[in-house]
């Protein structure tokens, strides 16, 4: 069973393992059969491939619903109940396949590449969005994760990605560097601002009890009006341009383009590697190290750790350290890597869609990863659904929330599709607690 | 889990009819089931040759059930007289319901002083002691015009002069044609005033008797055999003096000072044991010597090196064993595999790990091992601990703390709320900890295993060592002094 | 529920109490506000007037004076915190020290800008609009908080409310209609936290956060799909009637704000005292707050503790999306994405910093909605303090209080935590 953020045991990659069901499978049945079989008790897997379903299901709903052409067709739905069927399915599919083919691959542009009417870059074009936008998801989704795991609710991601943003872009035009160096201590700069926003309520939480859920929410509204007065102060402000804005980052500090040598288009930058070398890194941490195994025990029992010598608020300060660097990674990655400069708005809502991330990834460093590649595929084929069919971007943030209200309520979805009960990976790995 | 297996209990008006059964024997399950908070499987309930059906509370207090729990069922940010009129509330009628607390605390007065439950009704529940919370309980279900009270445990955390005052107030109900039920597994309050004793084992009724059935008999039906809480144990080869407390005081959360200039002593290769009704002390003296709790005055020092300002790793580290009260709380990570939990105080210490490393595979082969030498049983050193039975758990902890090298070991109530066979195997581990050298501190509220564990108690109240006694000192003369009483005993 | 017995040896006073604490920092902050703001007053005087604008009778102080007196007077109320038996009065003396502080840091804003009338009609009156629907957001807060269900999600009712009204009250063309509308808006985010909070026992704050995102998303795609391809249509409410009492309407100062108003300011009033009433002398009430502090307390003594629960709940739903209305049919008369902008974390902090009672919020949103209306006012006259620091008073504050700073803010026993029973 790995679908358990709780469950300490061996380090498993993304929660694909089917899970034991409560009755036995049938003996004589083949390996297939057996698959399916437990395929169908409601694990983790399941669970989290349902959610998107009804997910996306939902959203189908609302895209109908939303059309005044072919709401229309319903107005006559008894006299001529075949239009608005199939009005409402050719919109349906017309959106999500142009989801599809921004967010992965488009076949069309690969017969192109393949005649020499279209080039490679359009094939690999959908993936490279998809990756630049997970990148900073995969470390807003770490920052909450590892903030969980150790029994905090880090709600102050955004505030934290935010003040990384901010260290990364000062570092980024103040500080004249060489190519290399300038670039690493830009991350630097970001991670160190984050943690920095996160050492506050650590040690608020350590020395006084105040719950990180107030502190941190106060605090990401503090790091919304403390960017705007960043930004326009006379050492940041871009004057040669429009609005607030700030100067540009050099580009010796600029993430690199994986593949600019193929097309300049192909915007995937290095900050993807940077983000998989802290997967890797934090699931160590939490698997193999003893700082992880305290973290793990503070997280779901502080008092039994404790007892056993472990210094609860130490660890509590410690976690919310390491969440806010990887926070401020996560703003860094934005603004060296795709925006290259300072806007109110810059570090968008990475932040809390990092929550989200870290929910869906129930925690664990792998399930946030791939929860991050979920979300930014999303985020890149709703672009595309926005340009391409005039759907507006937000139904993908709907559709994300929805995702993670169905797993966060595996009986919903249990319920819904009358999945076989057994113990299912709540993502209430910490116990509920009040403020 | 059948908790309750075809139970018949016949309750007479007026009488005191004394549930009486081990920890987990399902005592409070069946109560839990009469008042409504439970719903039983099969059977009936018949009240007055009535028959009810008891789905939630409210249905209970209709037909006349009225409960006090063993965890009180107080809010205690209430006042008394809120806490009493909640769910039954005085109003001045109305959609508004305005609360009419005049009439209200006049109720808590009649029916306090009816039945001799002194209380302030205006004062906050959270600000009042132990006793009075129990009392402000029995006049909450008073008020309901109740004529079955179950008590759930009443006397676990009350102090034997509280004791005896319930005991009167008891009487006083049955007078008043009350009939009580007195779910417990203490044989001397049983014995002292019930007008019939049913015993429950296993969720079985085993037998329904008079006060006439002497302690042994009821003792045996109980446990299902004779068995005496007589540990074999050789005399103590007493060593030289390991841990050393002077002086010591200690504050509780509230900032009272809960432990009051306590001197004791104990020597390599004997049991101290310390006794005294829950609550005087005994569970901030135990954190404090283990740094849990800040000292505010005396000295902790073990072999003759203070203590003072160590943190609890260090201490731990300094070959001290440590069995926490609350070993769900306390004791273990319910969520960890048991492998994690038998090394949750020395993950970072070789052979287990480093400061910055786990050895997994040490610690899988180590907890291999002890699982089968602890006879832990588990499905595998990889399951939850929280999968595991209470006794199991417990075993757990003892296995990680007396599978090293100890020069102290630090017991609190080490087998509370256990079956007979691990309070019989946990007690053996203790006395053979004893026998390799190591000093032992015992920390219980079960008299019986201190008098049988220990070979010298200090009997603790209010925060004091009162004395210290040998074990064969009489139960009653400890009982006594266990309540404040004249000692005869030797200061420590 | 302890079970220990607790024998008081000795009752501990601490010397460095609550009030002595806050005491000392309050007198702190009187001198350096006589010193700090006496020095760096100008020379034009400081002048007040009750109306809301700059004409009429004013009061003017000299600008130096008037820093170092309201200094001084700011750090007397400290200093009185010291004083045997400060506790009954730690609330009015602390109220008296901020406000002297406060003062004395207008005058030397008023004495060293050309613009130095202050008109406080007009101030107040912007503090009761930013006010406004944190009130309603705060109570909300208190509904569901006091019976046990933390109500993160205010903001996501906020939103719901405020597109909901906007959009029925344009179709419809009644205000009425839209204020309505926004309490069916407020309800149905409410009755899905209730239910899956609740029924399915999900972190309350994990719903909560979800819950933000979800309203946020599906109002911002509606907006976009709808409103923006015909605003008329669907987005162009009218603005709720304001309603002037009699005499009292012409009070100086207080008329303006508090009788020559909206529905809303009456509501709002009227809520704060009808849940004050209702939670601490009715059946309700008690019923509430036991549900709130210890569940299976209330539960044994035949309580509906889930019933309690999703009925506050649904109710503070529709509390919260009234308040969503104040953005569309009273502050503009449009819906717009994300208008709330984070306000319902502010009505979360109100409710924190009023320490979970009604009253407390009226007084917490109010001096939140002082912030921004000084904030917006220092802007007008030029003045040197960023406004961005005055607006993240309000959130320092809340850490302030959570953190103990200025005595124990504690939340009901219960809250946050499933109830399941047996």
């Amino acid at each position: 069973m790995t679908s358990d953020p709780a469950e300490p045991a061996p380090a498993e990659p993304a929660p694909s393992t089917p899970a034991p069901a409560s009755g036995p499978a049938p003996d004589s049945a083949r390996w297939g059969t057996r698959f399916l079989y437990h395929l169908w008790s409601a694990n983790a897997f399941t669970v989290t491939a349902l959610a998107i379903v009804l997910a996306l299901l939902i959203g189908a709903v609302l895209i109908v619903v939303s059309d005044a052409e072919v709401r229309a067709t319903y107005g006559y739905l008894f006299a001529r109940p075949g239009d608005a069927l199939t009005a409402s399915w050719e919109r349906i599919s017309d959106a999500y396949a142009t989801l599809f083919r921004g967010a992965v691959v488009d076949p069309g542009a690969i017969g192109r590449a393949l005649d020499g009417t279209g080039s490679w870059a359009a094939v690999f074009g959908p993936s490279s969005e998809t990756l630049t936008a997970a990148a900073p998801l995969v470390f807003t989704g770490l920052a909450f994760a590892l903030a969980f795991r150790g029994g905090l609710f880090n709600i102050g991601v955004q505030g934290q990605t935010i003040l990384g943003a901010i260290g990364a872009g000062l570092a980024g035009f103040l500080l004249p560097l060489p190519v290399l160096l300038h670039l690493v201590l830009a991350l630097l700069a970001g991670g160190l601002a984050g943690a920095a926003w996160a050492f506050g309520p650590g040690i608020l939480k350590a020395r006084t009890g105040a719950h990180e859920v107030i502190t941190t929410i106060m605090l990401n509204s503090v790091a919304a009006i403390f960017i705007g007065w960043v930004i326009i102060q006379s050492w940041a402000l871009d004057q040669s341009r429009q609005g607030a804005i700030s100067h540009p980052v050099d580009q010796s500090a600029r993430l690199p383009r994986l593949f600019g040598w193929l097309d300049p288009g192909l915007r995937v930058h290095l900050g993807i590697l940077v983000a998989l070398a802290a997967v890797a890194g934090v699931a160590w941490l939490l698997n193999r190290s003893s700082v992880g195994f305290e973290l793990r025990a503070v997280g779901l029992n502080p008092q039994a750790a404790r007892v056993a010598g472990m210094s609860v608020t130490g660890t509590y300060v410690l976690v919310m350290v390491i969440a806010g660097g990887l926070a401020g990674l996560g703003g860094a990655t934005v603004v060296l890597g795709t925006a290259y400069a300072l806007t109110t708005l810059v570090a968008g809502s990475v932040g809390f869609d990092g929550i989200l991330v870290g929910l869906l990834g129930r925690a664990k460093p792998w399930g946030v990863f791939a929860a991050a590649l979920l979300f930014g595929a999303l985020q890149a084929g709703g672009r595309a659904m926005q340009t391409g069919s005039g759907i507006s971007l937000e139904l993908v943030q709907v559709i994300q929330a929805l995702i993670v209200i169905f797993v966060a309520a595996p009986a919903l979805v249990k319920a819904t599709f009358g999945l076989r009960a057994i113990r299912i990976g709540r993502i209430s790995g910490v116990a509920a607690r009040g403020w | 889990m059948l908790a309750n297996d075809h139970i018949d209990l016949t309750v007479e008006p007026g009488e005191i009819h004394a549930l009486l059964g081990e920890n987990g024997a399902g005592k409070s399950t069946l109560m839990n089931v009469l008042y409504g908070l439970v719903q039983p499987d099969q059977g009936e309930i018949v009240i007055d040759g009535r028959r009810v059906e008891c789905h939630a509370p409210q249905d209970a207090i209709e037909a006349g059930i009225g409960m006090v729990h063993q965890h009180f069922m107080l809010v205690p940010v209430f006042t008394v007289t809120e806490n009493v009129m909640l769910g039954a509330e005085q109003t001045h009628g109305g959609p508004v319901a305005a609360l009419d607390r005049r009439r209200a605390r006049e109720r808590v007065v009649e029916v306090s002083r009816e039945y001799g439950l002194a209380m302030d009704p205006d004062a906050i529940v959270e600000d009042l002691p132990v006793g009075v919370q129990q009392r402000i309980e029995i006049v909450k279900v008073l008020t309901r015009e109740v004529d079955l009270l179950i008590l759930d445990e009443p006397t676990a955390v009350l102090t034997p002069q509280e004791i005896d005052d319930l005991l009167a107030v008891m009487r006083a109900l049955q007078a008043a044609g009350k009939s009580i039920v007195f779910i417990t597994h203490k044989l001397r309050e049983v014995k002292a005033i019930a007008d019939r004793i049913t015993v429950i084992r296993g969720g079985r009724v085993v037998a329904t008797t008079g006060p006439e059935t002497s302690e042994d008999e009821l003792a045996a039906m109980m446990v299902g055999r004779s068995v005496s809480l007589a540990v074999d144990k050789q005399p103590a080869q007493l060593g030289e003096p390991v841990l050393e407390v002077a002086g010591l005081a200690v504050d509780d959360e509230r900032g009272h000072r809960a432990v009051d200039r306590v001197d004791l002593t104990v020597h390599a290769g004997e049991v101290l044991g310390i006794a005294g009704v829950q609550g005087n002390g005994q569970t901030e003296l135990v954190e404090a010597i283990m740094g849990l709790r800040p000292v505010v005055a005396g000295t902790v020092s073990l072999r003759g090196r203070s203590l003072a300002g160590r943190r609890t790793k260090q201490i731990l580290h300094s070959r001290v064993g440590y069995v926490p009260e609350d070993r769900s709380v306390d004791g273990l990570v319910k969520e960890f595999t048991v492998a994690e939990n038998l090394v949750l105080n020395m993950y970072d210490t070789e052979p287990f790990g480093t400061r910055f490393m786990l050895h997994r595979d040490a610690i899988t082969k180590s907890a291999a091992d002890r699982v089968a030498r602890f006879d832990v049983r588990t499905s595998s050193p990889q399951a939850p601990a929280a999968t595991l039975s209470g006794g199991n758990q417990q075993k757990v902890i003892v296995a990680r703390e007396l599978t090293r090298p100890l020069t102290l070991f630090v017991a609190a109530q080490p087998t509370r709320g256990l079956d007979v066979g691990s309070i019989e195997f946990i007690h053996r581990q203790i006395i053979h900890e004893r026998d390799v050298g190591t000093a032992v501190l015992l920390v219980s509220s079960e008299l019986e295993e201190v008098l049988a564990l220990a070979d010298r108690v200090a009997v603790m109240y209010r925060g004091r060592i009162h004395a210290v006694v040998p074990p064969d000192t009489p139960r009653e003369e400890v009982g006594l002094l266990m309540a404040g009483g004249s000692t005869s005993g030797e200061p420590a | 529920m302890t079970a220990a017995v607790h024998t008081p040896t000795s009752e501990p006073v601490r010397f460095w109490s609550r009030e002595r604490k806050v005491g000392l920092a309050v007198t702190v902050a009187g001198v350096l506000a006589a010193f700090g703001f006496g020095a760096l007053a100008g020379d034009q005087p400081a002048s007040f007037t009750l109306a809301d604008n700059t004409s009429g009778a004013a009061v003017s102080i000299n600008g130096l004076l008037g820093a170092v007196l309201f200094g001084l007077l700011g750090a007397a109320a400290g200093a009185g915190l010291w004083l045997p038996g400060a506790r009954r009065w730690f609330g009015a003396l602390l109220a008296a020290g901020i406000v002297a502080v406060v003062g004395s840091f207008l005058c030397w804003q008023l004495s060293d800008s050309a613009l130095n009338i202050m008109p406080l009609g007009q101030v107040a009156q912007g503090s009761m609009r930013f006010a406004l629907p944190l009130i309603f957001g705060g109570l909300a807060g208190v509904l569901g908080e006091r019976s046990g269900v933390i109500n993160i999600a205010i903001e996501g009712q906020f939103i719901s409310g405020a597109f909901a009204a906007a959009m029925v009250a344009t179709l419809l063309a009644s205000v009425w209609a839209g204020i309505l509308a926004a309490a069916v808006g407020g309800l149905v985010i409410a009755a899905l936290l209730a239910v899956l909070a609740i029924r399915y026992l999900v972190d309350q704050i994990v719903v909560g956060v979800v819950l933000i995102v979800f309203a946020l998303g599906l109002t911002g795609f509606l907006f976009e799909q709808l409103m923006r391809q015909d605003p008329s249509r669907y987005n162009q409410p009218a603005r709720v009637p304001t309603w002037e009492v009699g005499l009292l309407s012409d009070i100086p100062l207080l008329g303006p704000v508090l009788f020559r108003t909206n529905i809303f300011v009456y509501l709002a009033l009227a809520l704060v005292a009808a849940v004050h009433f209702g939670l601490f002398h009715t059946r309700w009430g008690l019923r509430t707050r036991a549900v709130g502090e210890h569940p299976t307390a209330a539960d044994t003594v035949g309580v509906r503790v889930l019933g309690m629960r999703y009925r506050n709940v649904l109710v503070g739903g529709v509390l919260a999306g009234i308040g969503g209305a104040t953005f569309t049919l009273e502050a503009t008369t449009n819906f717009s994405k994300g208008m709330t902008a984070g306000l319902g974390f502010i009505a979360l902090a109100a409710m924190i910093f009023g320490r979970w009672s009604p009253v407390g919020v009226l007084l917490a949103a109010l001096f939140f909605g002082f912030c921004r209306a000084l904030a917006i006012y220092l802007g007008t006259i030029g003045s040197p303090i960023p406004s961005q620091f005055l607006n993240m008073l309000p959130y320092l504050a809340t850490i302030a209080a959570v953190a103990g700073l200025a005595g124990r803010v504690r939340a009901p026993a219960a809250d946050g935590k499933p109830y399941v029973k047996g």
